[in-house]
C-alpha cells in the first residue's frame, strides 16, 4: 500500500500511533482532530503501560522501551510497577494478581512492608504489602502524544488540528473521501479513532458501534523525590511519579455522560479531589504534607465488556475502526500497530484480536446501557 | 461469563458524593473593602452570609507567593499567624462591623474551587464552593456567590528577577499597610502609571527609601496629580529605558542595572507594571469572562448566581490600556535580555526553551526534538498555551503559573504575532492554591463511596486475561476483583 492514502479521523493516542505504524511503512497519513492533538483522553490519563488483559500485551511490552529512539522524541518512558496493599482485603486480591502473573509467566515479587519502603520511600508502616511487577511500566502521555504527532510529520504526515470530520463520500463500498467544514480528503482507506465521537460518525455508515462515555479525575501534587520505582498502585489509585517528581493519582467514581457529534462540551473536575487526596494520602503518607497544585478530568468511552473495538469493517470494507475503551495510551504502541495491519493487510499479524470484534456485539441488547446503570444522571 | 446487571452501576459517582457541610445563601469570598460591604448589605438585607479569606496565609505560604508576589521580602512577624491575624482585624475596622450584623466570618480559609452542575457534570448535589483552613477542607452550599477576591500582581521576567528581593506591588503595598512587615529597605519601581506612583509614594510615606522609577515609554504614565506628588519628593523616573538585570548575593537583590547602563543600588525591585483580576475561581466554575483591556485583563462575566465585585471585577477603568503597556514592557524586556533568561521559575523554564517548545533540562534532546519550535507548532494550528505548558512545562510548578501565567500568554502573542487576546488564556486549575493532601482529604467520605471504590470503571470483563477467557480463572477473578456491580 506504499503511495496510497490514509485518512485517520481522530488524533487521540491510538490514531496517531496508526498514523506513525502506516507512514512507517511508507503511507501517506493525514490525521484530522476536531481540537488539538492528544487534547481529550489521550493527555489525561495516568500514564500505566501494563496491560496484561489484553491480546496486545506483549507488543505493548515489546515496543515500549524503544519509543523514545523509534520516535525520535522524550516520552518518559519509566519500567516497572508496585502494586501497595493498604488493607488487609487488598492484599488478598493483589496477592491473587502476583499468583496470575506468575501462572501466565510475567515475572513479578511479592514484597514486605520493608522492601516496599525501599523501592517506594514514601510508602509507611501502614501497608501490608506489595507486589513488584517486573514488567510493564509508565509514560508521559501528553508527551508522548506529541511524540507520536510529531514523528508522523517527520515521516512525511499531515496534520490538521481544528478540523473536525463532518462525514465520508462513498463510492463502489468503500470511502472515497473525508469531509471536514472546509476541505474533502481523498482516500484509499480511513481509520476512525475518534473515541466518544465514534458512534455518531459510524451512524453515518448505519454502523451501530456500542461505546457509552464517562468522565473521570485525576489530582497531581507539587514533585516529591524521585523514588527508585516510580510506577505505584494501590488502594484502588492508580498513577505515577512524574519524571520530574510529581504525583499524579486517579481512580474511584466515574459519571456517565452524553457526548454529541462535536465532543465533550467541557471536562469539569469535582470536588472528587478530597477523596482522591485521602487514598494518596494513606498509599504515601510520607507525601501526605505535599500541595496538590492540579485536578482535572478526562472523557472516555467504554464498550459493554470494557475491551477494546479494533476490527475492519466489511462495509465499506477499507474502514478501521478503533476504541480502546478506556484503556488507549499505555496500549497505543501495539494498538497502532494492530491497526496498521488491518489497513494493510486485513488482519493483525502479531496476535490474534478476534475477540476486539464488533461481531461479538451483534446480539447486544438495545438498551444495554440502562441494563448496566451506564445513563447519565438526569 | 454471564452476567446479570442490575440496572445500577454502583461504581459511579451517582449521589455518593459528600454533601456541604451547611448552606448559607450568600457566600463571600475576599474580605477587602469590596467583599465586606458586599456581605454587610446581604446580611442588612436579613440574608444568612458567610464571609471567607485566605488571609493570614501561612508563612510557608507566603514564600511560594501566595497569593501575591511577596518576593521572599517579608519580616519574621509573618510567622507569627496570631500576629497577623490581630494585624487583620486592626487594619479593617469594619470586619467587625460585619460581625456586629451577623456575617459570619472565617480568616485563614482559602476557597479552593467552585464547583456546580453543568455540561459533562450533574452529580454534584449542589453548587458548591471548596474550603480549607489549616486543619482541613470542606465543602459549603450556596445560593449566590460574591467573588472579591482582588487582583494579583503582574510578574515580569528579567535576567535576576528568580531571586528574593523582586516583588510586586500589590503584594508591597500589603506588606506596608496591614502587617507591617516589609524587610526590604530601599526599593526600583517597575513601571509609572498610577499603580506604580501609588506604590512609591505608599512606600515612601512608610519609611522606605524610594531610588526611582522606570518607564518603558518615552513619558510618565499616571495621572498629573499622582506625577506631581511625586515630583514633590524629588523621586526620579527613568523614562524610554528598562530593567536589564538585577545582580544580587545571598539576600537577594543588591542593585538593577537599566538599559541605559545606569547601575541603582537597591535591595528591593517593585514590579508595578500591572494587577491582573483574580478570576480563578470563576475559571474553575466554567463562569464566563472577557478581555477586558482597561481593566486590567480577563474579568468576570457575571451570572445569575455569581457576582464579582471590587478588583476581581476589573481594576477602575480609567482610560488606560493595561494590556498594551504590558505588552510594550514585555517587548522591551525580551529584546533586551538573553534568551536563556528564566520566564518560569518553579520548572526553570528559559524564554529559548518556551520558545523552541522544548523539553525540561532532565529529558534528551535528539536531533529531531531540537528541530521542534513554536513555529513548527504554529503549522499545525494557532498557539495554546495548555498545549505548550505540557511540553516545556512552563506554568506546571508549585506556584500554579502565578508568576508567569500572563508572561506566557505575552511571548506567545508577540512571538505568534497576534494580538494578546487571541491566544487563549491557559486554563486555571482547582485547588487554585496549593492545598496539602492531609489537609484537602476526606477523612469522613460516605460509605457508599468507599464501599463502591474502584480503580478504574469496575467493569468484570476488563481485566481478565485472554489467556483466561472461558476458564475457571475468569470467575475466580470476578470474585476476587468484583463485588457488587454485577449479580
Amino acid at each position: 500500500m506504499s503511495g496510497s492514502e490514509v485518512v485517520i479521523v481522530g488524533g487521540g493516542v491510538t490514531g496517531l500511533s496508526a498514523g506513525w505504524w502506516l507512514a512507517r511503512s511508507g503511507v501517506k497519513v493525514t490525521v484530522l482532530d476536531k481540537f488539538i492533538v492528544g487534547w481529550e483522553a489521550s493527555g489525561r490519563n495516568g500514564g500505566g503501560a501494563s496491560h496484561y488483559q489484553s491480546p496486545l500485551f506483549d507488543e505493548e511490552q515489546r515496543m515500549w522501551p524503544q519509543m523514545d529512539e523509534l520516535l525520535g522524541y522524550p516520552t518518559e518512558h519509566q519500567k516497572e510497577r508496585i502494586i501497595i496493599a493498604m488493607t488487609e482485603r487488598q492484599w488478598e486480591q493483589y496477592r491473587f494478581v502476583a499468583e496470575r502473573h506468575h501462572r501466565l509467566g510475567h515475572p513479578v515479587e511479592v514484597l514486605d512492608v520493608k522492601q516496599v519502603q525501599e523501592a517506594v520511600p514514601l510508602a509507611g508502616d501502614n501497608c501490608f504489602g506489595g507486589v513488584h511487577y517486573k514488567f510493564g511500566g509508565h509514560a508521559n502521555p501528553q508527551r508522548s502524544v506529541q511524540a507520536y504527532a510529531w514523528a508522523l510529520q517527520d515521516l512525511g504526515g499531515t496534520i490538521e488540528q481544528h478540523s473536525p470530520v463532518t462525514g465520508f463520500e462513498t463510492a463502489g463500498g468503500k470511502v472515497t473521501a473525508v469531509k471536514t467544514a472546509t476541505a474533502t480528503y481523498g482516500c484509499d482507506a480511513v481509520v476512525v479513532a475518534a473515541g466518544p465521537q465514534i458512534p455518531q460518525l459510524m451512524a453515518q455508515f448505519g454502523i451501530d458501534i456500542p461505546l457509552a462515555p464517562a468522565r473521570a479525575e485525576m489530582i497531581i501534587t507539587e514533585p516529591a523525590p524521585m523514588m527508585p520505582i516510580g510506577g505505584v498502585d494501590g488502594h484502588k489509585l492508580y498513577g505515577r511519579q512524574t519524571m520530574r517528581g510529581n504525583l499524579a493519582y486517579g481512580g474511584g467514581p466515574h459519571e456517565w455522560i452524553d457526548v454529541d457529534a462535536t465532543g465533550p462540551k467541557d471536562r469539569p473536575s469535582t470536588p472528587l479531589m478530597r477523596n482522591l487526596a485521602s487514598r494518596l494520602a494513606e498509599l504515601l503518607p510520607k507525601a501526605a504534607h505535599l500541595n496538590i497544585i492540579r485536578s482535572w478530568a478526562g472523557v472516555i468511552e467504554n464498550s459493554p465488556d470494557g475491551r477494546p473495538i479494533i476490527d475492519r469493517l466489511t462495509s465499506p470494507d477499507n474502514v478501521v475502526v478503533a476504541s480502546m475503551s478506556g484503556v488507549g495510551f499505555g496500549l497505543s504502541p501495539a494498538s497502532g500497530h494492530a491497526i496498521r495491519d488491518l489497513v494493510i493487510d486485513g488482519a493483525c499479524s502479531f496476535a490474534d484480536i478476534d475477540i476486539l470484534k464488533l461481531s461479538r456485539f451483534d446480539n447486544l441488547e438495545s438498551d444495554w446501557r440502562e441494563k448496566r446503570g451506564w445513563m447519565p444522571i438526569s | 461469563m454471564e452476567l446479570n446487571f442490575t440496572g445500577t452501576d454502583i461504581c459511579a459517582v451517582n449521589g455518593t458524593s459528600s454533601a456541604p457541610e451547611a448552606h448559607y445563601e450568600l457566600v463571600v469570598v475576599g474580605a477587602g473593602p469590596s467583599g465586606v460591604a458586599a456581605a454587610i448589605d446581604a446580611a442588612k438585607a436579613g440574608k444568612k452570609v458567610l464571609l471567607v479569606d485566605e488571609n493570614p496565609v501561612s508563612g510557608a505560604l507566603m514564600g511560594n507567593d501566595v497569593p501575591l508576589y511577596f518576593g521572599g521580602r517579608m519580616t519574621a512577624a509573618t510567622q507569627n499567624s496570631e500576629r497577623m491575624l490581630e494585624a487583620i482585624f486592626m487594619s479593617m475596622p469594619e470586619l467587625e462591623t460585619a460581625m456586629e450584623a451577623g456575617v459570619e466570618l472565617l480568616l485563614g480559609t482559602t476557597a479552593w474551587g467552585v464547583y456546580r452542575n453543568g455540561p459533562g457534570v450533574a452529580s454534584l448535589p449542589e453548587q458548591v464552593v471548596g474550603l480549607a483552613d489549616s486543619e482541613r477542607s470542606w465543602l459549603i452550599g450556596f445560593d449566590h456567590i460574591t467573588l472579591a477576591t482582588g487582583a494579583r500582581d503582574l510578574a515580569m521576567a528579567f535576567p535576576g528577577w528568580n531571586q528574593p528581593g523582586v516583588m510586586g506591588a500589590a503584594a508591597l503595598q500589603m506588606l506596608l499597610t496591614r502587617y507591617d512587615a516589609f524587610a526590604g529597605r530601599r526599593i526600583l519601581v517597575l513601571g509609572s502609571h498610577d499603580l506604580a506612583v501609588e506604590t512609591a509614594l505608599l512606600a515612601q510615606a512608610r519609611g522606605v527609601e524610594v531610588t526611582g522609577l522606570v518607564e518603558v515609554r518615552g513619558a510618565p504614565q499616571a495621572s498629573a496629580e499622582l506625577l506631581a506628588k511625586l515630583a514633590e519628593t524629588g523621586i526620579p523616573i527613568h523614562c524610554g529605558t528598562a530593567i536589564t538585570s538585577a545582580k544580587g548575593g545571598i539576600d537577594g537583590v543588591e542593585s538593577a542595572t537599566l538599559a541605559n547602563g545606569q547601575e541603582i543600588a537597591c535591595d528591593t525591585i517593585c514590579a508595578a507594571i500591572g494587577l491582573v483580576p483574580s478570576i480563578e475561581l470563576v475559571d474553575t466554575m466554567h463562569g464566563a469572562r472577557t478581555l477586558n483591556a482597561a481593566r486590567g485583563g480577563y474579568v468576570p462575566l457575571g451570572e445569575a448566581t455569581v457576582s464579582a465585585v471590587g478588583d476581581c471585577a476589573g481594576l477602575a477603568d480609567n482610560g488606560f490600556d493595561h494590556v498594551a503597556y504590558r505588552m510594550e514592557w514585555m517587548q522591551a524586556l525580551t529584546n533586551i535580555s538573553a534568551d536563556d533568561t528564566v520566564i518560569c521559575q518553579c520548572e526553570e523554564v528559559t524564554r529559548a526553551d518556551l520558545i523552541g517548545v522544548q523539553p525540561p533540562n532532565y529529558l534528551s534532546r535528539p536531533a529531531p526534538m531540537c528541530a521542534r519550535s513554536l513555529n513548527t507548532l504554529l503549522q499545525d494550528g494557532p498557539a495554546n498555551p495548555d498545549q505548550i505548558k505540557r511540553l516545556t512545562r512552563a506554568g506546571m510548578g508549585v506556584c500554579q503559573g502565578r508568576r508567569c501565567r500572563d508572561q506566557v500568554a505575552m511571548l506567545l502573542a508577540l512571538e505568534a504575532g497576534k494580538p494578546f487576546g487571541t491566544i487563549p488564556l491557559a486554563s486555571h486549575r482547582a485547588p487554585v492554591r496549593p492545598l496539602p493532601l492531609k489537609i484537602m482529604a476526606d477523612w469522613n467520605e460516605p460509605e457508599a463511596m468507599s464501599a463502591a471504590w474502584d480503580v478504574w470503571f469496575g467493569i468484570p470483563t476488563q481485566w481478565v486475561p485472554v489467556e483466561d477467557l472461558g476458564t475457571q480463572y475468569e470467575e475466580d477473578h470476578r470474585q476476587m476483583l468484583y463485588t457488587g456491580m454485577y449479580e
